[in-house]
């Protein structure tokens, strides 16, 4: 059927065209941040580079790694300490439902919702009040950025968790249960083991959203050599006398960790981001 | 095995019982946090709000609504409300319309699906700071796409973007549904692959042509997920902060504002902490009124499934 191959290789079209529409910006980013300082011009944006120079990488990098330490320090507890707390929650959520967990549950999830913006200046006070009488110095630091991650990070931990055991079924737990295995005993023995999957879908979500997140650390942390990437690279990019190719490089370089998390483990990405929908 | 059945340490049912109260108290240090960094922030947010608290010295001294009905009175935020309200529906259209184009076109049994689908939702695995600098530079008038358009002789499609007020919105519209669109595709995609394949057998035995199988058959089929969808990019869309910070700020009168915007800078730049409050309690209820009615609706539908 001839037209039924017209049609076909329209469809490619289509779908060639809108790929490159997604694949512009980096294209951009990639192109001029390969290009040398002289080559780097505005009206020639799209022309490849003569040569490849990695100038422009290097001095971006000078320039942001410091702050790429901070996001690893501040993703790595932000992280494991969030997953923990979400998969222990899920599991009592969904096996062990306590009267008044069907209330809870709902409550805590309001909790990925609301704007950040509602909290931020009771969360400013309160850990400006920690560190003036009880010492505990969590402004302006990258611990208490990561303890911010922590708290508003259950909501969605405990959200994918609960839905991944409720997977679990119940006879599982039951059977422990008469083997003589309490709450604890069951978690250790029969469900931490059956987590892996869970595990690396909060896990990547987590490591994503907390890495990506500029609000609270552009608010929490104030110094610029505390200071998380992503603010770096704000910093770098309003910069008016930093060339454009650096900033081109900067953000490639910023946005390089999750990128490769994706193209590696795109499918548990994906699990996550529809997870967000509510739908397990 | 055996041993440990007849010879309970206890009886069984007392240690159900007291499990479920283990239960409740190992889940209480996450209700409290949570309910103290959420629920207590949000109503110590809420006097805020309702305080004299515009310098950079406190002053919480009860002042009732004033912050709020000046806050509605102030240009700029009825600028805001009128950007949110045309970015909302932009976007939301935007990603709605290309994501379920996407879906569709990948459900024809494409080959190279896996790496189309990839491309088409990278973008969602990188920060809004990082796309906003990016889109900045591609929508820059005197460079970026303008240049594309001149090199294939489309210069009529040549634009000032962000530079216009009239449509600087649309330039960041532009970008938001660059990076979110993935996320409608792969919802409506993976709506598509649980539409069982009898039903569309069944359709095109009783002579329904593929236009007619979409629009009757496949498209209702669909609305709970675009339901979804809306409500998870429109409370985004709602409390957008990041992309207009990177890309375009406040852009030529007020054209790219958002209240996201206006709250940081009213309250961490200009110390008017009251009406940066008042603006994050206006945030949250339109968040609220978009959000909560889902919440009870899904955990009601969970409750009865």
């Amino acid at each position: 059927m001839p037209r039924l191959r017209v049609t076909r290789v329209l469809m490619y079209l289509l779908l060639i065209a809108l790929a490159l529409f997604y694949l512009l910006p980096v294209y951009v980013l990639v192109n001029n941040g390969l290009k040398s300082f002289q080559e780097v011009s505005l009206s020639r944006m799209w022309e490849p580079p003569s040569a490849f120079r990695l100038d422009s990488f290097a001095k971006a990098y000078a320039r942001l790694a410091p702050n790429f330490r901070n996001s690893v320090l501040l993703v790595v507890p932000a992280t494991i300490l969030a997953a923990a707390l979400g998969s222990i929650n899920g599991y009592l959520l969904s096996k062990w439902k306590f009267t008044g967990a069907d209330v809870v549950f709902p409550l805590l999830l309001f909790g990925m919702f609301i704007p950040y913006q509602s909290v931020l200046i009771p969360l400013v006070q309160f850990l400006q009040w920690l560190g003036r009488t009880l010492d505990i110095r969590l402004y302006g630091t990258i611990a208490g950025l990561a303890l911010v991650h922590i708290v508003y990070g259950i909501p969605i931990t405990t959200l994918i968790f609960r839905n991944y055991y409720a997977t679990v079924p119940t006879e599982v737990v039951e059977a422990a249960r008469i083997d003589g295995a309490g709450l604890l005993g069951t978690y250790r023995d029969v469900i931490l083991p059956l987590s892996m999957p869970g595990f690396v879908v909060v896990i990547i979500w987590q490591v994503t959203q907390v890495w990506n997140e500029f609000l609270f650390a552009v608010t929490i942390t104030g110094n610029p050599a505390r200071q998380p990437v992503q603010v770096a690279l704000r910093n770098l990019a309003g910069s008016q006398i930093i060339e454009w190719n650096v900033q081109m490089a900067g953000a490639l370089l910023t946005a390089l960790p999750t990128l490769l998390v994706y193209v590696f483990l795109g499918r548990y990405f994906l699990r996550g981001l529809l997870a967000g929908a509510l739908k397990g | 095995m055996a041993i440990a059945a007849s010879l309970p340490r206890r009886p069984a049912r007392l240690r159900v019982r007291r499990d479920y109260a283990l239960s409740a108290l190992l889940v209480t240090p996450s209700v409290l946090a949570v309910g103290i960094f959420v629920y207590g922030f949000i109503g110590w947010t809420i006097y805020v709000a309702m305080s004299g608290w515009n310098s950079f010295l406190p002053d919480l001294s009860f002042v009732g609504v004033r912050n709020f009905v000046e806050l509605f009175q102030t240009p700029r935020f009825q600028i805001d409300l009128r950007n949110t309200l045309v970015f909302t529906v932009t976007f939301l259209l935007g990603c709605l319309g290309l994501g379920l184009l996407l879906a569709v076109l990948l459900d024809q049994r494409v080959w190279g699906e896996g790496f189309f689908r990839n491309v088409y939702l990278f973008p969602m695995s990188i920060s809004f700071i990082v796309s906003g600098t990016a889109w900045q530079w591609l929508l820059n008038p005197s460079t970026g796409v303008n240049l594309l358009f001149e090199a294939v002789g489309l210069d009529r499609l040549k634009s000032p973007w962000f530079t216009d007020p009239q449509i600087a919105i649309y330039s960041v519209v532009l970008a938001a549904v660059w990076q979110m669109s993935g996320f409608t595709m792969a919802m409506y995609l993976a709506g598509l692959r649980g539409i069982a394949d009898e039903l569309r057998e069944a359709a095109r035995v009783d002579g329904a042509s593929e236009w007619q199988l979409y629009r009757h058959i496949i498209l209702p089929l669909l609305n709970p997920i675009t339901l979804s969808a809306v409500i998870v990019l429109g409370h985004i869309s709602l409390k957008i902060f990041d992309l207009v910070f990177a890309m375009t700020g406040s852009g030529p009168a007020f054209s790219t504002d958002v209240p996201g915007i206006f709250m940081f800078e009213t309250t961490f730049r200009g110390n008017r902490f009251a009406e940066g409050a008042a603006i994050a309690i206006v945030m949250l209820l339109m968040v609220a009124t978009v959000v909560i009615p889902y919440l009870v609706w899904s955990t009601r539908a969970e409750r009865e499934a």
